[in-house]
């Protein structure tokens, strides 16, 4: 087995342990976190095939790896929403997790912050 | 089995404990803290995958900007209601499953790769002279790709637009407040006025090399960020105004020179973003340096969430 696979393989099992926390964590903060985790384990993948297109001279192929560093900084991004998002949550409401039945308290926006 | 190879093993496996400990840890303070080291043992990997442009935003973004958004967030939430939310044991078995699952599928996808791997390398590397430069990721992220980073730089603004707008209505274009310390520590001042000057010029010569080595803009962005948040952290700046012209400016910069060489490209060369022979390096390089200050403004503010009440002296 060449290194490569085996990192691949590692992404494989980072994907699980992410989506596993994903779902079985009910606070908002620590899915987005266990998101963030999956999404480490999506681009070892690909950076896998990657590496495994090295040639002309590269030890690997720039376009995947280019769009690897195209996706870190838009899951940031999408991270930075999230956690705003979180957070004024606990602002308006006073909750860090989301009721898991339809609302029944009526909030008024900015009135506690 | 080789020496290197048992490294790859031994470093593989660190990664997927620390994940999984991550997951598994009680405390949100101590899940991100975990997310940190996480991410910079990501970076060991990517290096060891021959990705040094990936292994430096990894490291950056991925574990350094990301897990200062992470530690500002659990600061923010209350501990006690991290304790509370734990989900029954059914739903972990059944979830359980599902990712293992999920898992083995992908296992399976990574040991069934085509072989011989497709790859874009040798056309990467035929059209390298044109952009006169040296570092083929750079290239493909402002020559061959480069819509797709003028689209990101899109995302990020869009990003910070939707952060912007969570604010209440009061605080609309105030400053936003990236953390709120009353003693200030000694050692964190010191800190913050000693490492920005260091911070400042690494992150130029990470611009600068990441023509032809790796390096580049968003690597560059994150570091002056840090070094911005830092100085932030300690008390000794604060976020400026989200309705100054100056910053909006700056913001939108990155995105604009984009766009304008753009469609300058479409007038002097043959297509939207083409560069004019002879004159890409000089174009990619300008796009980068204003792109670099952009990107860095944008990430610390993403950090420093909406604007509120308090944020102005």
């Amino acid at each position: 087995m060449s290194s490569a696979t085996l990192f691949g393989l590692c992404g494989a099992a980072l994907v699980g342990l992410g989506l596993f926390g994903l779902i079985a964590h009910a606070e908002p903060l620590r899915k987005i976190l266990a998101f963030n985790l999956l999404g480490g384990g999506v681009f070892l993948i690909f950076g896998v095939v990657a590496r495994r297109g090295a040639a002309a001279g590269f030890l690997g192929d720039p376009v995947p790896q280019a769009m690897v560093i195209t996706g870190l900084v838009v899951a940031f991004a999408a991270t930075a929403l999230a956690v705003a998002l979180l957070l004024r949550l606990y602002r308006i409401s006073g909750e860090t997790t989301l009721p898991a039945g339809p609302s029944t308290k009526s909030h008024a926006d900015g009135a506690t912050s | 089995m080789t020496p290197i190879l048992a490294f790859d093993m031994g470093l593989a496996l660190l990664v997927l404990g620390v994940a999984a400990w991550t997951i598994a840890a009680r405390g949100t303070f101590a899940a991100v803290v975990g997310f940190v080291a996480y991410g910079l043992l990501l970076a060991l990997v990517w290096a060891r995958l021959a990705a040094f442009d990936i292994a430096l935003t990894e490291a950056a973004i991925g574990s350094g900007v990301t897990g200062v958004l992470l530690l500002r967030a659990a600061k923010l939430l209350p501990y006690s209601a991290a304790e509370s939310a734990r989900s029954g044991a059914p739903l972990r078995i059944a979830a359980g499953l599902l990712c293992a699952v999920v898992t083995l599928g992908l296992a399976a996808v990574v040991l069934s790769l085509p072989e011989p791997a497709p790859t874009l390398a040798p056309q990467a590397e035929a059209s390298l002279p044109a952009t006169g430069l040296g570092n083929p990721v750079t290239a493909v992220l402002l020559a061959y790709r480069a819509i797709d980073t003028f689209l990101e730089k899109v995302v990020v603004l869009l990003a910070l637009v939707g952060v912007w707008s969570l604010a209440a209505d009061r605080d609309w274009g105030d400053a936003p407040v990236l953390w709120r310390t009353r003693d200030h520590d000694g050692a964190l001042i010191l800190l913050a006025q000693v490492l920005p000057p260091v911070g400042v010029v690494v992150a130029i010569y990470i611009l600068w090399t990441g023509a032809d080595h790796p390096g580049g803009a968003f690597q560059a962005s994150a570091i002056l960020a840090a070094m911005w948040m830092l100085t932030m952290i300690a008390g000794l700046s604060r976020a400026p105004r989200t309705s100054a012209p100056g910053l909006r400016l700056t913001l939108v910069a990155g995105a604009a020179v984009f766009l304008v060489v753009g469609l300058a490209g479409s007038l002097v060369a043959d297509a939207f973003l083409a560069y004019p022979p002879g004159y890409a390096k000089a174009l990619i390089i300008a796009i980068e340096v204003v792109m670099t200050l952009s990107v860095a403004v944008t990430l610390a503010l993403l950090v420093a969430g909406p604007p509120e009440r308090g944020g102005e002296p």
